[in-house]
């Protein structure tokens, strides 16, 4: 279990670096149980249910399937496992009360749950985008190196213009989106299709959906919170 | 609100999640692959537990894992834990305006140690691993790589905390690190560059994710002079840059 390093690691700083008893002990043992179970029938029913199904339908739409159709299937697939991966959840409706409690959007309730939805829709409008993308990318063999030269640009562009109150979420928001959900499923689709198109080599081709996953909600996001700040220094 | 009352609202809540997941296998499934699903009592009864074991786990990561990467971020900037036992150093911390960087060393090294230790026992990355040593057969090591994709992420992770205490500008760092990225490109084997690409996505799980944000939420509240808002996000952001640069860089010297 990925867990136990973590268990260790704080124990022993709690104990022997800081010295001091753990404060709420109570709570934080109930809650490292809730997660172990949690996680636990969470990804073993993910991989009996939900995985199966997806990968057998990649595998279907990149043997016989009509391209617009693959197109459309990656950008929904791309979105719909956005939508449920829990990391996500959890921090955008963090980075939801923070922007409230620093008074950069109207602290109310309604106004922080907007916050949060569209910045969740955002991510996962964008992790569909960027999946589309790379499905047309492994269709036509072009080169992974342009779209992630072309992204990174875009990236630099867009943070000239961000307010600074975005820019830390966005960067975050990469590395968030591409979890336990959407790993096992993109990756199918990617290693499916390069495997079943002539000419291409799953080594070469099928890998890189992640990247570009992890890559395209940078770049919204900065244009979300160019959306509901306003461009830096105005 | 009780935890009976935070699991219900958070079932609810992941129910909603993962309808639009179901909805797409389902539509596809009926409008273009036209066939039924095979055991399909037995795949609702698994999407049930799936919506069960998801909202048990986001109120865990909430109640939980978040709280302790906030305390321990706040206890171990504590001025009287930054003093020791020394009383006139205590007064000297509270009354000096400028906090040196290099009195949080025990909050680097705790960076350091979460984000290697999680990324080593991180299973999406043992399995890529072996993935790339099969693949290679045998000319990557699996515990190579994942050695040195951990001393990526802790590294980064700790890059990243020192950047909060020092409140410089993240893109600063993070576009120099592109730029890095990019001319190593240039020089790396064609074979391993979408491999390394995706690896910096693969390396932060689900449980590393929301400890390493509140760590650094957690950070930026109790360092003076830093916004949580505008300083407390961006570790997740070293923590997938760095793992692609040393990747690269190890891989390179092996497959040579």
């Amino acid at each position: 279990m990925d867990i136990f390093p973590i268990i260790v690691v704080i124990a022993f700083f709690q104990l022997a670096i800081i010295q001091k008893p753990f404060p709420q002990l109570n709570q934080t043992i109930f809650g490292i149980f809730l997660v172990i179970m949690g996680l636990f029938i969470f990804i073993l029913e993910l991989e009996s249910a939900l995985f199966p199904i997806g990968e057998k339908m990649a595998n279907e739409f990149a043997l016989k399937g009509n391209p617009w159709w693959i197109i459309f299937f990656g950008f929904a697939l791309g979105f719909s496992t956005t939508i449920a991966e829990p990391a996500l959840t959890v921090i955008a409706s963090k980075a939801g009360n923070l922007a409230a409690g620093a008074g950069a959007i109207v602290n109310t309730k309604s106004s922080v749950a907007n916050f949060v939805l569209g910045l969740r829709f955002t991510v996962a409008f964008s992790v569909g985008l960027a999946i589309a993308i790379g499905v047309i990318r492994i269709l036509k063999g072009w080169p992974l190196i342009w779209f992630i030269m072309g992204g990174y640009s875009l990236i630099v562009l867009a943070t000239f213009f961000a307010p600074q109150e975005i820019i830390g979420i966005a960067y975050d928001s990469g590395g968030i989106t591409t979890s336990t959900i959407t790993v096992p499923l993109v990756t199918a689709l990617g290693v499916g299709l390069a495997t079943s198109i002539r000419g291409r080599n799953p080594m070469l081709d099928g890998f890189g959906l992640i990247a570009l996953a992890s890559l395209s909600p940078i770049v919204f996001v900065l244009g979300y919170g160019i959306l509901v700040y306003g461009v830096s220094g105005s | 609100m009780n935890i009976f009352e935070i699991l219900g609202s958070a079932l609810s809540g992941t129910l909603l999640d993962i309808l639009p997941i179901i909805l797409v296998l389902g539509f596809f499934q009926a409008v273009a692959i036209r066939k039924a699903i095979p055991h399909l009592k037995q795949k609702l009864i698994g999407l049930g537990l799936v919506v069960l074991g998801l909202g048990i786990f986001i109120v865990g990561l909430e109640q939980c894992v978040f709280p302790i990467g906030t305390q321990m971020a706040q206890q171990l900037t504590e001025l009287t834990f930054l003093a020791g036992n020394d009383s006139a150093r205590l007064e000297a911390l509270q009354n000096s305006k400028h906090i040196e960087p290099g009195i949080y060393l025990w909050t680097y090294v705790f960076a350091f140690l979460i984000g290697f230790s999680t990324t080593l026992a991180e299973p999406a990355l043992i399995a890529v691993a072996y993935k790339a040593r099969d693949i290679t057969t045998g000319a990557i090591s699996a515990w190579g790589l994942r050695i040195s994709v951990a001393l990526g992420v802790a590294a980064g992770v700790t890059l990243g905390v020192y950047r909060i205490v020092m409140g410089n500008p993240l893109h600063y760092y993070i576009v120099a690190g592109y730029v890095f990225l990019l001319i190593q490109t240039c020089f790396a084997p064609k074979q391993i560059i979408p491999l390394a690409y995706d690896s910096g996505g693969v390396t932060t799980s689900t449980v590393t994710v929301p400890l390493i944000a509140a760590l650094g939420i957690g950070l930026a509240s109790s360092v003076p002079g830093r916004s949580p808002l505008i300083d407390g996000f961006g570790l997740i952001a070293f923590a997938s840059l760095f793992p692609m640069i040393t990747e690269k860089l190890s891989k390179r010297k092996e497959i040579e």
